[in-house]
């Protein structure tokens, strides 16, 4: 058998989920990217999900990828479509700007 | 090392270093393609979990639909990418502690528990059939529900996104149908009543003006 243990795909996964987060923080002047991150940390958990599909032996978890594939392009096209809104109105994507409902 | 540990760390490499790129990348544009190739190495990296619907699924969804969109939108905006930039080493002592953080919080976890050197085999009758035809058995017999719900929650995507970017054209002329079979004649006629204005006879008015003459 292989030498590729779950582990190894567990850490490829927390790799890029701490790497989005960084993004995160980082770009908080770029809204685009700040999506991204987010897709990226989607992707991560996914990776998760199969990896434990696989090495469990349970359909279970790739059922669940399915759904969050799903989710998660559902709410990047509401997210892409709010994100071309707030450029209409304010022509720019700062989200520090976004302070409206602040009191 | 055999091939496929080979295949995995070339594309885990690649998945981390285009991660890596979106997060960091000056240009917006470069970013999502960084991000299309994050994509692809991580169906691959499925490929290797024989997980073959969901990567191509992945290949088809994100970077066929989504990660378009995404270009899309980016060479819509017209964003000054040096603005946008401001700032952001400044974030870095937060960021790199949280995500220390958070890289310690997963490193316990893992060297704990998940060291699972041997996949299990899968149930039988799951075994025998191909991984699109298992996990097509199994979201339609065991998920029906669920499956309904996600179709819901695309159409509301599809409605949300469509009716948060529509713009009616301010300049444009539109005809109402409706309007226009259920007019009645009050609508379009109005009948003014207008007091008759009585003039003086002419007569009477010549002979005022040469009487004014004679004085």
């Amino acid at each position: 058998m292989t030498s590729i243990t779950l582990g190894h795909y567990l850490s490829l996964g927390a790799i890029l989920f701490t790497m989005s987060i960084i993004g995160i923080f980082m770009n908080r002047k770029n809204l685009i990217v700040l999506l991204m991150a987010i897709e990226l940390m989607l992707l991560a958990v996914n990776l998760n999900f199969v990896a434990f599909s696989h090495y469990l032996g349970d359909m279970a978890g790739q059922v669940f990828v399915f759904f969050i594939l799903t989710v998660a392009a559902a709410e990047s096209a509401i997210g892409l479509a709010i994100l071309v809104l707030v450029f209409r109105n304010r022509l720019a994507i700062n989200v520090s700007d976004l302070d409206t409902l602040k009191g | 090392m055999d091939t496929l540990a080979l295949l995995f760390y070339t594309f885990a490499f690649v998945l981390v270093y285009a991660g890596f790129r979106v997060i960091t990348a000056k240009s917006p544009v470069t970013a999502v393609l960084h991000l299309v190739l994050a994509f692809a190495s991580a169906s691959c990296v499925w490929m290797l979990l024989q997980a073959e619907f969901l990567a191509i699924s992945l290949v088809l969804v994100y970077v066929g639909a989504v990660m378009v969109l995404f270009l899309f939108v980016v060479m819509m905006l017209d964003i000054n990418s040096d603005s946008v930039r401001q700032g952001f080493w400044k974030h870095f002592p937060a960021a790199g502690l949280i995500g220390v953080v958070i890289a310690l919080e997963m490193s316990f976890v893992l060297t704990r528990g998940f060291d699972l050197p041997v996949a299990k085999a899968m149930p039988p009758e799951v075994a025998a059939l191909p991984n699109a035809k298992a996990l097509g058995i199994d979201l339609y017999t065991n998920y029906l529900f669920p499956v309904q719900v996600a179709a819901v929650i695309l159409l509301v995507g599809i409605i949300a996104a469509i009716a948060l970017t529509l713009r009616k054209r301010k300049d444009a002329h539109f005809q109402k149908p409706a309007e226009q079979v259920r007019v009645k004649k009050a609508d379009r006629l109005r009948v003014h009543k207008v007091a008759a204005v009585v003039e003086a006879p002419a007569a009477e008015a010549d002979a005022n003006k040469q009487a004014g003459g004679q004085a």
